[in-house]
């Protein structure tokens, strides 16, 4: 009973959370971004006290149940566990816990947190690593798949699919991580399933706290136990000892198989009963980093001479901006860094390829914004809405309209007017707040090329100019970011 | 797999039909129903030998009502998006010789066709026929000012005659006057002394008849007109059909109606050839209302074909040119000409008043997706956007009306439409304003104007702003 409770709930949670991470059309979070905030670290970030009270009193009642139905990193485990499960019956054994290596993650990820050192608590946060592979991995292949459909959908006239974007050359590094998270944990969990949750999950150590002291937990009935070890031998999470009729509570994450395989009605889950010691052992891992390069290539200005054909279309090139932008709701760079737990849900969500996690060592799973293939358009607020950390905090479109997050700064010697001659002026008709206006380069002269004159005291950094400036690959017009938003 | 098997059981059926039938009717083929097979292939097959033809009062020539104008080929399909697509030879071989076989003889190209690969395909096609059963016409495409040059004007003339490898060209056009006003026109053919030059090829017997082709500002087509004893024009090409006939000017100011023009050709007894009969495709693909109201009066022939006939019935037109890219074109407008039924008076008034005015009145940017504005220096798809927008006009699928229950669902059509019609890179949004094309419109739109007015529209959409101005009044 318990373990079927267990299972339906663990599958509406990972169903639900993977959809939030793979949706691209901005609905999903409506339904389902509650599923995001009520995870334990983005609670604690966001200074969530209900979610947070309540995630502990769940765990005084009923023990570690959040690994089990509520972190999808924890279900994703469980699902890859169970098909280990089907290569082999009754794979596991009993363990110690290694509790130096716990505890030092713990001590490692408070640290890092504590010290600002975003990279180390977002490799060791779960629902962070979840969303980085669900991002970075399910909702490319999401996607492809969505395209396909799209394809069906035009070739017989119908509008309920619509082509996006893959981005996948700007995910990099953390698409390795990601991999590399995948490629460890899955060999790990199908073997010897919840090793990665009782020896390097900081949030995992930290509920074992708890669940020693849980009301609710899986007991012995020594009169009843044959010692037969089947329990054991199900016990994903490597805590049970028959012989001595222990369990480990500290990493029993109450999924509920060693009631489901014994036999004899010797273990129940209940209130009353005694409590002994505990102890595990594991393997380790580690992270590889790998990097992703940038090809470029140079175009001139096609000169017309036969009709019809196509321009070829460079790609952009991001500037290198001297301080990154962080999306309007996040307040200051600041404030982002210390909430955010990359999980790259902001990522998956911004429709205009604006977001993506940041490819610098000292933010390495931040996302950061830049725009070479889109901007961050007026109508938009989807990554303020989704943030279960309150790295970016809900922000209004009319309060966004008045946001500044950054400035425009001028590239002269990449301004098409000067460069090929012509009339431009495309940055300043895409400036939604009107702070760029075209001047005369040479202001004596009215008849000199119009170039555009930016009033940063107007400007709110939203990219429009940067991204639709002709001049290509280095657009002539780019957004620094600031450091403080204010508005203006 | 799957289609390979359909098909083949399709084809068993339809053999097992085949023997029945062959069975039922052995010895007394139904003479009723080889009758109503005629007569449906009457209506989608055209008759050989049946073509109308026009006489070139000047040396006898016996043109073709129906030209082929080479500026539409067909194309294979493009391995990769964004790709400029391959012109698919084997096709053009194949509609050139149906097109001849149907007595069709008049082929209409230009060097700067088809990012400058006309000429090069309509030499190989038609130079598997005698050169006396085909007429070809091509032009000095000398609009880039680096080819203004005498020397690399002559050699643009050179290259035609060995691209369409034939030794004379019967019929030869100064390219699209008119554009870019008097001054263009000294530059292209006075002040470097190609009129000369094309004067003496002619005398020559190279260029067998000489002529203009004519689009945009009127001064140079009066001009050109009023030397017509010095020049002793052998044809005039103008765009004429039922809607350019009294609208041209309406629809823009810059333009001039085709009434006038083929007056006066008319009064100095020179040649009309007509391109543009159905603008691009326009006067074929019509808003629906119209469209019925046209099959209502002729259910049994093409919406194309009222315009076909439009343009085929003024006697003083020698040829039609259509650039026919499709197998189906060719046929459909091969049946409008083979033979000819002239418009009756009435039906004339019927397209020119009636369906020209209630066309006008649509506003669609007067766009033939010529392609002459190509490439757009920026990379911008002038005709896609123009096409995609002015296809939802005539579909009333245009979100304009905030009110309308269906406005949500026709803006999300809109968008996602535009963004299978036009690559993202490539819309309105990436018109930079320089107007470099401008001058290459034979329709002199507005372009950069236009494209400004829909990425308007567009960025309306995308910010939704229309219906939240909407209900924020209500509020």
């Amino acid at each position: 009973m318990l373990r079927k409770i267990r299972i339906t709930l663990a599958t509406v949670m990972f169903i639900g959370i993977t959809l939030l991470f793979l949706d691209f059309t901005g609905v999903a979070h409506c339904w389902l971004g509650w599923m995001a905030k009520i995870q334990f670290l983005p609670a604690i970030f966001a200074l969530n006290l209900i979610v947070v009270v309540a995630l502990i009193v769940l765990t005084l009642i009923f023990g570690r149940i959040y690994c089990s139905i509520i972190c999808p990193l924890g279900i994703f485990q469980d699902v890859i566990a169970w098909l280990g499960k089907k290569a082999k019956k009754n794979r596991y054994t009993a363990s110690k816990a290694i509790s130096w290596l716990r505890y030092t993650m713990l001590g490692v990820f408070v640290v890092a947190l504590v010290a600002g050192i975003g990279s180390i608590f977002q490799l060791l946060e779960p629902y962070s690593a979840f969303g980085r592979i669900a991002t970075t991995i399910f909702q490319p292949i999401w996607k492809l798949a969505n395209n396909g459909l799209a394809a069906i959908a035009e070739s017989i006239d119908s509008y309920a699919f619509y082509s996006v974007d893959v981005l996948l050359p700007s995910f990099g590094m953390v698409l390795a991580i990601a991999g590399i998270t995948c490629l460890v944990l899955i060999p790990l969990a199908f073997a010897n399933g919840r090793t990665y949750c009782n020896t390097i999950c900081p949030v995992g150590t930290a509920l074992s706290f708890l669940s020693r002291f849980s009301l609710l937990k899986i007991r012995f009935d020594a009169e009843k136990c044959r010692s037969c070890s089947l329990c054991m031998k199900n016990c994903k999470a490597s805590c049970i000892d028959f012989k001595t009729l222990t369990v480990d509570y500290s990493r029993c994450v109450v999924c509920g198989n060693c009631l489901k395989n014994c036999k004899f009605g010797a273990l129940k889950y209940a209130v009353s009963g005694v409590k002994k010691s505990e102890s595990a052992d594991a393997s380790r891992r580690s992270f590889l980093v790998a990097t992703a390069a940038l090809a470029t290539t140079a175009m001139a200005q096609e000169k017309k001479k036969v009709d019809g054909g196509f321009a070829v279309i460079e790609d952009k090139v991001a500037p290198n901006r001297q301080t990154p932008l962080t999306p309007p709701g996040s307040l200051s760079a600041k404030n982002f860094a210390q909430h955010c737990t990359g999980c790259q849900l902001c990522v998956s969500k911004c429709p205009n390829q604006v977001l993506r996690p940041s490819s610098d060592l000292m933010t390495l799973m931040l996302p950061t914004m830049s725009y070479e293939m889109g901007y961050c358009r007026p109508e938009c607020h989807r990554c303020s809405k989704v943030c279960p950390t309150g790295a970016i905090r809900p922000i209004r479109h009319d309060v966004k309209a008045s946001t500044q997050i950054g400035h425009a700064v001028w590239v002269k010697k990449n301004c098409i007017p000067l460069t090929d001659g012509v009339e431009c002026g495309s940055c300043a008709r895409h400036c939604p707040v009107g702070a760029i206006e075209m001047v005369p380069v040479d202001a004596e002269n009215e008849e000199s090329a119009y170039v555009p004159a930016v009033n940063e005291s107007r400007c709110i950094g939203c990219g429009a100019c940067e991204n639709l400036c002709p001049a290509r690959p280095f657009s002539a017009i780019y957004v620094e970011g600031h450091e403080v938003h204010k508005e203006i | 797999m799957e289609k390979n098997i359909s098909r083949r059981s399709f084809l068993k059926l339809f053999g097992a039909g085949t023997v029945a039938t062959t069975a039922a009717l052995v010895g007394c083929k139904n003479k009723a129903t080889k009758a109503v097979e005629e007569e449906y292939k009457e209506q989608v097959e055209p008759p050989v030998g049946k073509m109308t033809y026009r006489t070139n009062p000047k040396n006898g020539d016996k043109v073709s009502l129906l030209g082929y104008g080479m500026m539409r080929l067909p194309t294979l399909p493009v391995e990769k998006e964004g790709e400029d697509p391959e012109f698919d030879q084997e096709m053009i071989n194949k509609q050139v010789d149906y097109a001849i076989e149907h007595g069709l003889n008049y082929f209409d190209t230009s060097p700067a066709y088809c990012r400058g690969l006309s000429e090069h395909c309509v030499g190989i096609a038609l130079s598997r026929h005698k050169r006396s059963e085909y007429f070809v016409a091509t032009k000095l495409s000398n609009f880039a000012p680096e080819t203004q040059t005498r020397e690399a004007s002559i050699q643009m003339y050179r290259n035609s005659l060995r691209e369409l490898q034939v030794d004379y060209i019967d019929y030869y056009l100064l390219h699209s006057i008119g554009g870019g006003g008097m001054e263009a026109f000294s530059a292209r053919y006075i002040d470097n002394g190609m009129i000369d030059y094309l004067l003496t090829e002619r005398k020559a017997g190279r260029i067998r008849n000489l002529g203009f082709s004519y689009h945009g500002d009127i001064e140079v087509f009066d001009h050109l007109l009023s030397k017509h004893d010095e020049y002793q024009w052998d044809f005039v090409m103008i765009e004429l059909n039922y809607l350019d006939w009294d609208y041209a000017n309406e629809i823009n100011d810059r333009n001039t109606d085709a009434r006038y023009l083929y007056g006066e050709l008319e009064k100095r007894g020179i040649p009309t050839i007509v391109m543009e009969p159905l603008l691009g495709g326009r006067l074929a693909n019509v808003p629906q209302f119209v469209a019925t109201e046209l099959k209502k009066r002729d259910p049994e022939h093409s919406v194309a074909s009222w315009a076909f006939r439009y343009a085929g019935t003024r006697e003083g037109v020698l040829t039609v040119l259509s650039g026919m890219t499709y197998m189906e074109h060719l046929k459909d407008n091969l049946l409008s000409y083979c033979p000819l039924k002239p418009l009756t008076e009435e039906e004339q008034r019927f397209l020119d008043d009636d369906i020209a005015r209630k066309l006008f009145s649509m506003q669609n940017i007067p766009c033939t997706d010529c392609k002459y504005c190509m490439p757009c220096p920026y990379g911008v798809d002038i005709p896609g956007i123009f096409g995609h927008y002015n296809k939802c006009k005539n579909d009333g699928t245009l979100p304009t009306d905030v009110l309308d229950p269906e406005y949500a669902k026709l803006r999300r059509n809109y968008l996602i439409g535009l963004d299978r019609s036009v690559p993202r890179l490539r819309q309105a949004n990436h018109c930079i304003g320089c107007g470099q094309c401008e001058p290459h419109c034979p329709q002199n739109i507005r372009i950069t104007r236009e494209l400004h007015k829909i990425d308007d529209f567009v960025e309306n959409l995308k910010t939704n702003k229309m219906f939240r101005d909407v209900k924020k009044a209500n509020q």
